[in-house]
């Protein structure tokens, strides 16, 4: 019958053109951004990508010094047997030992990995966890999901303490709201509150926790919406206060962790994002208001032993214009170059911009979807 | 990134989908619609089957059994099967379904049942998969408007418009009443009972009453795999639905005119699957629900009083709650939300036909609308929304040449408790033009044009939801542009019955299109007039009727190439891309047949490659996929009523695939239908 053979011509045109391949890993996409360069102690640097929530693309990508090679979403083809990659939202990485730690707060686990070769070794849970940070073979985690109380609006965080030998959760210690950033000085890990969830009551602590008993011993009243950590060789506390976008803007305060009291509240140093390196804290921000519907984005370097704010943009070449949403930032130890990524609209790849010690552009790269956090390494990633 | 950006994302973008407003109109097929023996050609939406006859604009429909065929619970399900339609589907029978028509995205696309626009002023999206096609008896897309010139303003007020209509009483052999009582079973644990009662009060009053619910798990299984890499199989969960509609339903008719009045309820209760994504398999759950309810009224009325004017009001009434709750305490990795939002809408229409010449009719129509939106938000503004819609039409018609035209004005007023909060007034105006033309009177070949502008409002999410609205956002304009020609023959005492095709191509541009954008960290965004598409495409169909001996087969075949680029910041390295979500190509073939008490149908879709962000690069690249799906069943005729069999099974090939990344598709289903037609 003619439609028979109208209907078998049309499948098999559908079928021809059209099929399915069986879905084959990503490979790594290698990009030559320098000629290469001899290096002291530091060989390279992984970037965490996020990825934008609930669309699984949190990626890794890795740059090498001696090769100038930047080697783009480079987990996958190392782990081609770990389902669904390397998971959702990319909070944080840190190096710590010979294994590299992702923090994945929408897969809710911190993926163990091998610095040298960046293969899946193992993974943490911890739900919602946002920032890791290590002292005498623990780790330390921050996570929103602490106990549920009688009221499940106010609901605590928590840090968790990991034994890095086993890679078991030992110990848990609740913290304020939405617990941020956390950095440790002596037997003290200070953790940032940010209680982002209970707008418009803002947490407005930061958590101090004996590392001995694994118990809070005081908690710091700053200012509002908490985020950021830094701590400098003197024991001053950087910490960043967001903001509520509307009529209180961002601020930088520092605390003394010998006192723990509030000694400086820098009103004029809003602060999105910040590195310290050497005697300089490098803080980019990007304010915005929900009155004027505007960003107002600023650079500056703080110099910790003036208590001054040196420079209000470190990019010196104007190049800064280019950079829709700075998001990470990170300088190398050693050459002091900078490193600022642009997260652009969130579901588009970024850019990461190297600038060199003085401001000026040195090259830039496209990343995975809003590159966001960069750790340095001592050892050179080997090849598959 | 933070769990309440993914709540408010998810209410904000997805689920808030069930507002509904409506109007009554009646909806009438042909462009003699804008004369005066309209009135008497109500009847012709049961017939149908087959694509649209003289229409001047393209239109597409599903109706009668062809629709009926189709093995489809809903009517987002069942528009897959138009040319130049993509249905953006989160899965499963409780997942978000929205429909977008050449690629203007689905704020775009007027949503009427029975003639009447189904709103949703919180978001500006309907959740087609709400609507079971149970009750349905037909589904027409047009693009542009329908080229009808007696109709209300809201007709003329979106790019493009999809009509569902429900089955309107019809009694035969001096019956008196109608039951059909149904029961569905299938797949994914879902049952479905399903009445419909028609009552004949006289020879100018029938009433009809429509009930049904439905329980599903939305359970089943998908599978992720990689080659030389990872295979997984998982179990879909929390994507249980259960929800009960009623409907009820008066018609009449007078003496030159008729009336209709109806009343919707619908209550259900679902649970949210979530992304798939990496996390420790079997660790955690979603937990999170919603509940809601819509409920509505409307009355319509329409008479042709003198040979030169006609009138037609209609007027409705309806209220939604929704209800989202995400407890920590049944799932450790969610925060607590818990929030309720009310809407109404209440609205009115008049329509004012007048007939000039035997071959020249104008119409004007005004609307008015009112609608207010409240959550217990923190800071949350309380928007109401007065919005009033004016049209001016007029239809010339020589028999070959076909010309209409239509202005639309609309002024739209924001008020909020919140000083200061409200956005400003808008007041806009715009055209379309329509012109058709058929070279012989011999040949129903046809070439038709159309030239639309219109936009949508910023939805009251896109102006007023806490931190992320944004109160200063300008109307999204759409511009059309379209071509094409219809063709139809009928065959005599020949195998080959009939052939229809039609064939369009297109140009329509987006501007000030309003995306989210982030602000300073993955916490805050905003909504903001940012955008700028441009898409080209062809759409086009064939349907035929063929006939061997007592066999009939309806052939029915679509496809579209479309590209839909972004052209919004030309510093971007993406600048050009395709847009998320759009294939190059795409198309169905539906063949559907009957042979004395048996009847059968396949269909395929087929949507092709595509990419799932505007950096068209190899990580955001997605596979094509195609289904087929064959259904067949039977009818026995038994002394004092008839009963109906259909088995389905969908997906025959167990394809697993995603429309919407990591919201993976159910594979092979099956479901069994009876229907006891009293």
């Amino acid at each position: 019958m003619k439609t028979n053979i109208f209907i078998i011509w049309l499948c098999s045109i559908v079928l021809l053109c059209s099929c399915r391949k069986e879905e084959s890993i990503i490979s790594s996409t290698s990009t030559g951004v320098t000629n290469g360069e001899k290096t002291e102690s530091i060989k390279g640097f992984f970037l965490l990508n996020e990825g934008n929530m609930g669309s699984n693309k949190a990626s890794l990508d890795y740059f090498d010094y001696e090769t100038g090679i930047y080697h783009k979403n480079i987990y996958a083809e190392r782990n081609p047997g770990v389902v669904k990659e390397l998971g959702d939202v990319g909070n944080d990485i840190q190096i710590y030992g010979d294994k590299l730690y992702a923090v994945i707060n929408c897969s809710h686990f911190i993926e163990v990995m091998d610095v040298n070769t960046a293969k899946h070794i193992t993974q943490i849970s911890i739900p919602n966890c946002r920032y890791i940070t290590f002292k005498d073979k623990y780790a330390y985690v921050s996570s929103y999901a602490g106990p549920v109380l009688i009221d499940p609006n106010a609901r605590l965080g928590y840090v968790a303490k990991i034994d890095t030998l086993t890679m078991k959760v030992v110990d848990t210690c609740a913290v304020g709201y939405q617990p941020e950033e956390m950095v440790i000085t002596g037997d003290k890990l200070y953790v940032a509150n940010s209680g982002g969830y209970r707008v418009p009551n803002y947490d407005r602590t930061i958590s101090v926790i004996d590392l001995k008993t694994f118990k809070v011993t005081k908690t710091i009243d700053v200012a509002i919406n908490l985020h950021r950590m830094e701590i400098d060789k003197n024991g001053y506390i950087y910490v960043s206060s967001r903001g509520d976008y509307y009529n209180t803007p961002s601020k930088t305060y520092v605390i003394d962790s010998h006192t723990d009291k509030v000694i400086e509240e820098l009103s004029l140093l809003p602060n999105s994002n910040m590195t310290l390196c050497g005697d300089s804290l490098y803080v980019y921000s990007t304010q915005w208001s929900y009155l004027s519907n505007t960003n107002t984005i600023s650079y500056a370097i703080y110099d910790i032993n003036t208590g001054r704010t040196v420079s209000r943009n470190f990019i010196t070449d104007g190049t800064e214009k280019s950079i829709k949403i700075p998001y990470g930032l990170s300088v190398h130890p050693e050459t002091h170059d900078i490193y600022v990524t642009d997260a652009k609209d969130y579901v588009t790849p970024g850019t990461l911009h190297c600038y060199s010690a003085s401001g000026k552009r040195k090259w830039s790269i496209t990343t995975g979807d809003i590159p966001a956090h960069i750790v340095f390494t001592h050892k050179q990633l080997k090849d598959l | 990134m933070s769990i309440r950006m993914k709540n408010n994302f998810f209410l904000l973008s997805a689920f808030l989908c069930s507002f509904f407003t409506v109007v009554y109109a009646q909806e009438t097929k042909t462009m003699q619609d804008t004369t005066l023996s309209s009135i008497h050609q109500l009847d012709d939406v049961v017939i149908i089957g087959v694509l649209e006859k003289k229409e001047v604009i393209p239109v597409q429909v599903l109706a009668g059994e062809t629709l009926k065929k189709l093995n489809v619970y809903s009517v987002a399900d069942a528009v897959r099967y138009f040319s130049g339609v993509q249905v953006k589907d989160y899965g499963g029978i409780g997942g978000l379904k929205t429909v977008n028509v050449r690629s203007m995205g689905s704020h775009h696309v007027g949503v009427f049942y029975d003639g009447v626009e189904l709103g949703n002023a919180q978001n500006g999206v309907i959740d087609l998969g709400r609507f079971s096609l149970e009750n349905m008896e037909a589904i027409s897309m047009y693009n542009g408007q329908k080229s009808s010139i007696f109709q209300s303003a809201k007709d003329y007020a979106s790019a493009s418009a999809i009509y569902m209509t429900s089955r309107r009483p019809t009694f035969k052999n001096g019956k008196k009443n109608n039951l059909n009582i149904g029961f569905k079973f299938g797949s994914f644990d879902t049952y479905t009972p399903s009445f419909l009662w028609e009552r004949k009060l006289n020879d100018h009053v029938k009433l009809s009453l429509s009930a049904e619910y439905m329980r599903t798990s939305g359970r089943y299984r998908f599978s992720y795999s990689k080659k030389d890499g990872y295979d997984t199989t998982e179990v879909r969960r929390n994507g249980d639905v259960e929800m009960l509609r009623i409907e009820a339903a008066a018609f009449g008719e007078i003496k030159k005119g008729e009336w209709q009045a109806k009343m919707y309820f619908y209550d259900s209760q679902r649970g949210y699957p979530g992304a798939s994504v990496r996390e420790e398999p079997g660790k955690y759950h979603h937990q999170d629900r919603q509940w809601d309810n819509n409920f509505f009224i409307q009355g319509s009325f329409r008479k042709y009083f003198k040979s030169w004017y006609s009138f037609m009001a209609n007027a409705k009434f309806a209220y939604d709650y929704l209800h989202y709750l995400s407890d920590p305490r049944e799932d450790v990795t969610t925060m607590y939300v818990n929030n309720h939002y009310r809407q109404m809408e209440s609205y009115g229409s008049m329509a004012h036909l007048f007939a000039i010449t035997q071959w020249w009719s104008m119409s004007l129509s005004s609307d008015f609308q009112w609608n207010t939106l409240s959550a217990d938000l923190v800071d949350f503004a309380y928007p109401e929304r007065v919005s009033i819609l004016q049209s001016a039409a007029t239809s010339l018609d020589w028999k070959k040449l076909k010309i209409q035209a239509s202005i639309l004005y609309t002024y739209v007023n924001d008020m909020t408790k919140k000083a200061n909060a409200q956005a400003g007034d808008k007041s806009v105006f715009t055209p379309s033009f329509i012109l058709s033309y058929r070279p012989w009177d011999r040949h129903d070949l046809n070439f038709r044009a159309f030239y639309k502008k219109v936009f949508r409002m910023p939805t009251l999410n896109d102006l007023y939801y806490t931190f992320i609205g944004n109160k200063y956002l300008d109307p999204e304009y759409t511009i059309q542009y379209n071509i094409g020609g219809t063709y139809s023959r009928d065959f005599q005492n020949k195998w080959f019955c009939r052939i229809e095709c039609q064939v369009d191509a297109y140009f329509n541009q987006i501007d000030d299109k309003i995306i989210a954008m982030p602000t300073s960290n993955q916490f805050r965004w905003t909504m903001m007039n940012l955008g700028y598409v441009e898409i080209r495409g062809i759409d086009a169909s064939i349907c035929s009727h063929i006939k061997i001996a007592n066999v009939n087969l309806y052939p029915r075949v679509s496809y579209t190439y479309q590209t839909a680029q972004d052209y919004t910041d030309p510093t971007s390295q993406w600048y050009g891309g395709q847009i998320p979500y759009i294939p190059w190509h795409s198309g169905s073939f539906i063949l559907s047949g009957d042979y004395h008490n048996w009847s059968w149908n396949y269909s395929f879709i087929y949507t092709g490659e595509r990419y799932e962000a505007v950096a068209n690069i190899p990580e955001n690249h997605a596979q094509p996929w195609y289904t087929s799906d064959i259904s067949i069943s039977r009818t026995f005729h038994l002394k004092k009523f008839d009963i109906r069999a259909t088995a389905e099974i969908n997906n025959i090939f167990n394809q697993q695939y995603e429309v919407v990344q990591c919201y993976p598709m159910p594979g092979t289903n099956f479901k069994i239908k009876l229907n006891i037609i009293l």
